[in-house]
């Protein structure tokens, strides 16, 4: 090989191992909604669905059997709330839509944003649970002192495979990010 | 060729003093300033972990505080893994892979004084968040959020650091590649390379597809913290596992960039002193690609207590096993290469193997760690701590050491001191058992890692632990010296060095010209690889 | 200077007695627990590990048969051959035919630690910096436990307290977690800021507390004692010291426990609520 061939070829090499490392950067981005249409797929990290209401009037209930469904909450670290289900459990029939009742109290002397997070166990399960209707779905804000009755309205998907008995329906309340994606308490972080 | 080489690097010739150094494009000054600046980090990181024996030597706290004692594992780990152990397989790499295939240099000079000298900016930036408000990153190399968002100041110091060791690291991939796929000797094919180089391409492409990959995820960290987006940020609608996901898709193969090339040092020692060729040379290459392969899909093993469903948990485990066959393979054939051979026992034989019988025991961890009800129960623990100390202490850095005095005489002229060279092989074999070995009963009685204080039935074995450590650390100094000594003087070297070396680099003067080969070689004088 | 003393005569004694010392106080190896689960897991671990032993002694033995026969010194003379295909495929499929052998058993263990069905109770665990929650779900108890004030006192640098001389020295909390013995409980553990681990060697398992997310798990204690652990993933500067204790009882007692605590529990709340009353019947003033 000549010495002009060799520059040439050792370029062409590297220009191509340039554009394999930007690929394999961006494929790092795409890992992102891969992993959520993995998610979906398999029900892993109990992300749950949402659907329409309509959608669930075309649903047969399955009168057959009841389900479990138990309710779980949790709030952040810095945030000064009190957050509870008004009923820890409930038989549900599958298909039929069903409405609970969460209690959320702010403590503090001053108003607080939150942001409810849901997330259901079995993880295989998720997927055969979708909300209607969700405090989950809008920032919430509580003036100091307030205390709000929030409604969740799900269904359990008549599919769901016999072997699951119980469902767990948890909520973690955080702060609400602001604009700029921070905590407004972010002080308090440091430490 | 032989001219148009000799253009490229007319200049440097020139230069004299610092500026050489800051200008060279020379594969051998490049892989000097690696391995000069891979010790410095040894001896840096290492001093950490000296902090950390120390303040672990007995219960409770009487050094450092629990703040700065994080910041001293992950600035530990960091700088071992991204100041030590990788710059200086690139080190071996530029000093050797040209004198192995026969070319005159790398194939992208300037690019190679690039890449190096932008690793002691990013390592100024890591050591300089040490004196920063808030104190260095302290959530762990692994930087899992939301707890590595609470870091102070320091934290975009760590994301761009880390994105310089990535760029610093592909750049010597880039070039690896370049070099052996343009630039080999007519008749050395592929299958004659010496398995040093097939590793290290191999090293090259994991490189070349895993950094990116945490590129990509530390700068989401930025944005997450910096610019408003929420990937893993659970109130924000994003998920702090899928962080998990993303790095442990980097660090697995990562695992294997540190140890690959220790494969290839191995697997050039073993057969120079059992002066017997090297058992199943093709089963090695194939054992080595398939390592690489199942490196991409066994990640979530690091993982298996964040709650994945069966099928994921099952999936995973049985890819992390099968990772034991293609080691076993490599060896199994170590082992048929030294039997029946005809062995000495210098010290890069004898820090050989310490490497096959020690990784061998970070391999029985592993295969344990990676049996996933097992885990968890050893998850998070000393267990781990011991696990991968053993495949990556007396397995990467003894195989750094075994390659390090194996080729010394080569790189300097000169014989290096065998008496200092056996002192410095012993204590640290077996003062590095003393500091790891009883970190797995450790971890199986319940010490979790990462404390900076435990409860006092673990004092025992901790404090057995830290005299090893501090032993161990004492000896590295053994091994600067007989490295000062050596390029200073000593019994002159011939050519070929070792009675039973086999490879190109052996036909060339100790040391060799400035240009290693500015004619190809004779294709008839290549006797490396597969016979 | 008195610890010197203390680990010189520590030492000493361990040296003396070092064969009963090993059996005694050097804790060696993964405990047996008190679950079916820590239990399968024990054997599990076990069995795993001769079989690791067994691969050592047969790989490391050839190796140094061949160092200590076929030196040079010895006047060993190097043979030449480099390959053989027929070794090659018997020893990868040795080793392959051994992970099926420990596959299995391991697939078993794992299907049952992840079936959670029929549980008898759930208990949600909650890690925040540095302290864990628990909410006994279905009944008012629940609760804030942190590790216990003389360990804590002890821990601070410059404390000058012997830690040895602590009883449960950062093993130690505020209010236990109480569960009834014979009774599968179920565990759900979720995070409030940062990822946590929530471990007890004797249940024989470890759980991520994941900020956002809910993760079960479960285990059935066969045998009342009290059993500890602590925060096994790194949570920040007080990491080390968020103990775990929990205390298995008896059906009974466990009754009685949760009895005692929701009367404690509306005792307290009736006493926070007439404080609010006053307090806003001052404001009003």
């Amino acid at each position: 090989m000549s010495n002009a061939e060799l520059k040439r070829a050792n370029r062409k090499t590297a220009i191509k191992l340039v554009l394999a490392t930007t690929t394999m950067f961006f494929f790092g981005y795409a890992l992102i909604p891969l992993y959520d249409v993995f998610c979906e797929v398999t029900g892993l990290n109990g992300k749950t669905g949402r659907l329409s209401s309509q959608e669930v009037s075309q649903m047969s209930p399955d009168e057959s059997r009841l389900v479990d469904v138990e309710f779980v909450a949790s709030v952040g670290a810095d945030l000064p709330w009190e957050f509870y289900p008004l009923v820890a459990k409930i038989s549900v029939v599958p298909g039929a839509e069903t409405q609970v009742d969460f209690m959320v109290v702010n403590n503090a002397q001053y108003a607080v944003t939150g942001n409810a997070v849901p997330s259901v166990a079995p993880n295989e399960a998720a997927k055969y649970f979708s909300k209607t209707e969700c405090f989950c779905f809008t920032k919430q804000s509580l003036k100091a002192g307030e205390s709000r009755k929030m409604p969740v309205r799900f269904v359990v998907d008549p599919d769901i495979p016999r072997g699951v008995s119980l469902l767990t329906l948890g909520y973690t309340f955080f702060e609400a990010l602001d604009t700029a994606g921070l905590h407004p308490t972010e002080h308090t972080y440091i430490n | 060729m032989s001219e148009a080489a000799a253009h490229d690097d007319h200049h440097d010739v020139q230069s004299t003093g610092l500026m050489r150094w800051l200008t060279t494009t020379n594969h051998k000054d490049i892989g000097t300033l690696y391995l000069l600046f891979s010790l410095t980090m040894f001896f840096i990181g290492g001093s950490m972990a000296m902090v950390i024996r120390l303040e672990l030597f007995q219960p409770g706290l009487q050094f450092v505080d629990p703040q700065f004692y994080n910041s001293m594992t992950t600035m530990h780990a960091l700088i071992m893994i991204f100041g030590a152990v990788m710059p200086a397989w690139t080190g071996f790499a530029n000093w050797m892979i040209p004198m192995m295939i026969g070319a005159p240099d790398m194939a992208l000079p300037r690019l190679n004084n690039w890449s190096f000298w932008i690793l002691p900016f990013a390592f100024l930036m890591l050591l300089s968040t040490l004196f920063m408000p808030g104190g260095a990153p302290a959530g762990g190399w692994t930087m899992y959020p939301p707890l590595v968002l609470q870091t102070g100041d320091a934290f975009p110091y760590l994301i761009f650091a880390i994105h310089f060791m990535g760029a610093s690291s592909i750049a010597g991939a880039i070039n690896i590649i370049a070099t052996v796929f343009n630039m080999r000797a007519p008749g050395m094919t592929l299958m004659k390379l010496p398995l040093f180089v097939w590793t290290w391409i191999i090293t090259a492409f994991l490189l070349i597809a895993s950094i990116p990959v945490l590129a990509g995820a530390v700068t989401m960290l930025l944005t997450d913290k910096f610019f408003g987006t929420a990937f893993f940020s659970a109130a924000g609608g994003g998920d702090p596992v899928m962080f998990q996901h993303i790095f442990w898709f980097f660090g697995h193969p990562e695992v294997y960039i540190l140890i690959l090339p220790a494969f290839g040092i191995v697997s050039a020692i073993i057969p120079t002193f059992a002066r017997k060729p090297l058992f199943g040379y093709s089963s090695m290459v194939y054992a080595t690609g398939a390592i690489a392969f199942l490196s991409f899909i066994v990640w979530a093993h690091h993982m298996f207590t964040v709650g994945m469903p069966l099928a994921g948990e099952l999936f995973f485990m049985y890819t992390t096993v099968l990772i034991a066959v293609p080691t076993g393979v490599k060896i199994f054939n170590w082992v048929a290469t030294m039997w029946r051979g005809s062995m000495t026992f210098e010290t890069p034989m004898l820090f050989a193997l310490a490497f096959v019988v020690l990784f061998t025991i970070g391999g029985f961890s592993g295969l344990m760690l990676g049996v996933t009800p097992v885990d968890f129960q050893y998850h998070d623990t000393y267990f781990v701590v011991a696990h991968f100390h053993y495949v990556l202490v007396t397995g990467a850095v003894f195989a750094l050491m075994a390659g390090a005095y194996f080729w010394l005489p080569k790189w300097t002229g000169h014989m290096y001191n065998e008496t200092l060279g056996k002192w410095h092989f012993w204590l640290s074999t077996i003062s590095v058992n003393v500091l790891f070995f009883p970190q797995h009963f450790l971890g199986l009685a319940g010490m979790p890692r990462r404390i900076p204080d435990y409860a006092v039935q673990f004092s025992d074995f901790n404090m057995v632990s830290s005299i090893g450590g501090f032993v161990y650390g004492a000896s590295q100094i053994l091994f600067v010296v007989v490295v000062v000594k050596c390029v200073r003087g000593g019994e002159k070297a011939t050519d070929e060095v070792w009675e039973g070396a086999q490879g190109l680099e052996w036909t060339l003067p100790s040391p060799p010209p400035f240009h290693s080969f500015t004619e190809a070689p004779d294709p008839s004088s290549i006797t490396g690889g597969n016979r | 200077m008195n610890f010197i003393k203390k680990y010189a005569s520590y030492a000493f004694l361990s040296l003396s007695v070092f064969p009963l010392s090993v059996f005694a106080d050097w804790e060696l190896n993964l405990p047996r627990g008190v679950t079916p689960f820590s239990q399968e897991i024990y054997d599990l671990h076990m069995y795993v590990l001769w079989i690791m032993c067994a691969i050592g002694l047969v790989v490391f033995g050839a190796m140094f048969y061949s160092i200590l026969v076929h030196r040079k010194s010895r006047g060993a003379k190097a043979a030449n051959w480099h390959h053989s295909t027929k070794v090659e495929i018997v020893w990868t499929v040795i080793p392959f035919v051994i992970l099926i052998a420990v596959a299995v058993p391991a697939t078993r263990s794992l299907i049952m630690m992840e079936d959670v069905g029929d549980a008898d109770m759930t208990i949600k665990v909650t890690g925040y910096q540095w302290k864990w929650h628990y909410d006994y779900i279905g009944t008012e108890v629940d609760f804030f436990s942190t590790i216990e004030e003389k360990s804590n006192t002890a821990r601070r640098r410059g404390s000058n307290i012997d830690p040895f001389e602590v009883e449960h020295y950062l093993r130690d909390v505020d209010n236990y977690l109480v569960v009834p013995t014979n009774k599968k409980i179920r565990f759900l553990t979720t995070a409030g800021d940062v990822i946590h681990a929530w471990w007890v060697p004797a249940l024989g398992w470890k759980r991520d507390a994941i900020p956002g997310f809910i993760n079960e798990s479960w285990a059935f204690i066969k045998e009342p004692g009290v059993y500890r652990g602590q925060c096994a993933e790194l949570c920040g500067k007080d990491h080390g010291f968020m103990p775990i204790v929990v205390r298995a009882v008896p059906e009974g007692e466990y009754i009685a426990w949760v009895e005692e605590q929701t009367q404690a529990k509306a005792l307290a709340s009736d006493q926070r609520n007439s404080n609010n009353l006053l307090a806003t019947t001052r404001t009003d003033q």
